[in-house]
């Protein structure tokens, strides 16, 4: 079957994963349209995070079907490489290389991974790093850098593989609050660009404004999902009432 | 430039104290000992380039997911770091090299393979076990989410090896790595039982025939503590041009 850009982008279909004892998915299943910001929120624990690396096969799991443009990724023959090239991810922790510069590191996988022409992906890691507002910081090394900037260029990094989706695991939240803000208005930005995003995040004034569609999860399940303002305003199971209520 | 005049001083020296220091001022013995220190010199060289080069790929292939190289390589360490490098010589050179041997025109046989590459070969694999060990260590201080980032960026496993993991294993084994070559560099005094015509064999025949052991004794500890000291300083700088800026490994 061949993909067309009018089905889900990303489709779950009764995704389980377990971690020895631990059930962390029981059940998942949702679909991202392309263009779609959808953000998934929770309790720690509630499989959010590996919900997400599920999607680019950094985790196998273990029944269910994830389609990914078509293609699925819970098969065996699946080419991971391939498909990681088409989907970015930036996690918590930024997870830069230390040993290389900024640019560096925007440019190192177009490079190794795509065997790209050198200047070319130069020129595109510039205008990606002047993006995220950090220009003049090319030749800083990640140790050099604040933690929000690491986690633009972070960013930046992912983008530089063109991805036709971004998927942000609780990016802000190593953060220091004054930091915080940079990363957002880059993500908003992406995400007013027309990039497909899955964010999980424990900041509920972005996932409102920023989303088209908000998930919850709790206990390995998806609880219910909605348009933010009606989320926001009317969720109607009571865990996601009681977890509003904690954190509002 | 004639270095002719130094090599009279130390026959003058020689002539007046009694030092008989015969490598400077007799030519044979000066270009035998000459001869010697090159011999260790690039005995030295070849199993530093080896030993690195097999600690990389034993690191490599430890990681891997076939149980059977697994299995390979630390049979390998274990026989190499358990058993004595003076043994491991012998078993070397005269287990093994007995079987290698062809038949010369005069219907004597000559080894296929030569003293001083059977040192080569037995000194790299006895420093490369504890370098496979060394990175080893350096890899699983690579934090795992640097390799989860290479990977979720489409990087294969040898690739993300090669850019990111190795880099960052490198220098975090830098300084366990620069103990292990200092005795590499120490232990290459061996060869001498298989006869590999290395600075102190030479020194050896050089004090018997000349009658000067202490002054011979004196000149090669010297030479070593020249030799194990350049080692030194060139991998301290090694090690302060890789610091990577604002990088702390906690």
């Amino acid at each position: 079957m061949v993909w067309t850009p009018d089905q889900p982008l990303v489709s779950l279909r009764a995704v389980f994963k377990s971690f020895g004892a631990a059930r962390v998915l029981k059940g998942v299943s949702m679909e991202v349209m392309k263009g779609q910001v959808i953000c998934i929120i929770g309790p720690s624990g509630s499989g959010k995070s590996t919900l997400l690396r599920c999607v680019n096969a950094l985790v196998p799991i273990e029944s269910g079907s994830i389609l990914v443009e078509g293609q699925e990724v819970n098969d065996p023959k699946l080419d991971k490489l391939a498909l990681r090239r088409k989907v970015g991810m930036v996690f918590q922790q930024y997870n830069l290389f230390p040993h290389k510069t900024a640019l560096e590191n925007v440019m190192m996988a177009p490079i190794h991974v795509l065997k790209r022409d050198q200047r070319e992906v130069e020129r595109q890691a510039l205008a990606l790093i002047a993006k995220v507002r950090l220009q003049g910081k090319e030749g800083a090394h990640p140790g050099e850098l604040s933690g929000g900037q690491q986690q633009r260029i972070a960013i930046a990094r992912s983008l530089a593989m063109n991805p036709d989706i971004m998927l942000f695991d609780e990016v802000t939240a190593a953060l220091d609050p004054e930091t915080v803000k940079d990363v957002l208005v880059t993500i908003r930005e992406l995400a007013a660009d027309g990039m497909t995003c899955m964010i999980v995040t424990h900041e509920m004034g972005f996932a409102r404004e920023v989303a088209n569609e908000v998930y919850f999860t709790d206990g390995g399940l998806l609880v219910e999902h909605a348009p933010p303002k009606e989320f926001f305003a009317s969720p109607k199971d009571p865990r996601t009432r009681q977890f509003l209520d904690q954190i509002l | 430039m004639s270095l002719q005049p130094l090599w009279d001083w130390f026959r003058v020296l020689h002539d007046t104290s009694g030092i008989k220091l015969t490598i400077f001022y007799d030519a044979f013995d000066r270009a035998r000992f000459l001869n010697g220190f090159l011999t260790s010199v690039r005995l030295m060289a070849t199993c530093l380039v080896a030993s690195v080069v097999i600690g990389v790929v034993g690191a490599w292939i430890q990681g891997s997911r076939s149980r059977v190289l697994r299995l390979v390589t630390q049979g390998y360490i274990q026989f190499f770091r358990n058993t004595p490098p003076l043994v491991q010589l012998y078993f070397f050179y005269f287990a093994l090299g007995s079987y290698l041997k062809i038949s010369g025109g005069n219907g004597i046989a000559v080894p296929v393979v030569t003293n001083f590459t059977w040192a080569a070969i037995c000194l790299s694999f006895y420093a490369g076990a504890f370098n496979v060990e060394i990175f080893r260590a350096g890899i699983e201080a690579v934090p795992r989410e640097t390799l989860e980032a290479a990977e979720s960026l489409g990087y294969s496993r040898l690739k993300a090896y090669v850019y990111v993991i190795l880099p960052l294993a490198f220098r975090i084994s830098l300084p366990a790595l620069n103990n292990n070559l200092v005795n590499l560099v120490k232990t290459t005094t061996i060869a001498y039982a298989i006869a590999v015509p290395e600075m102190l064999y030479v020194a050896n025949q050089i004090w018997s025939d000349e009658s000067n052991v202490p002054e011979m004794m004196n000149v090669l500890m010297i030479v070593y503590v020249a030799l194990v000291g350049l080692l030194v300083w060139v991998m301290g700088r090694w090690e302060r041009a890789l610091r990577i800026p604002g990088y702390t490994t906690a």
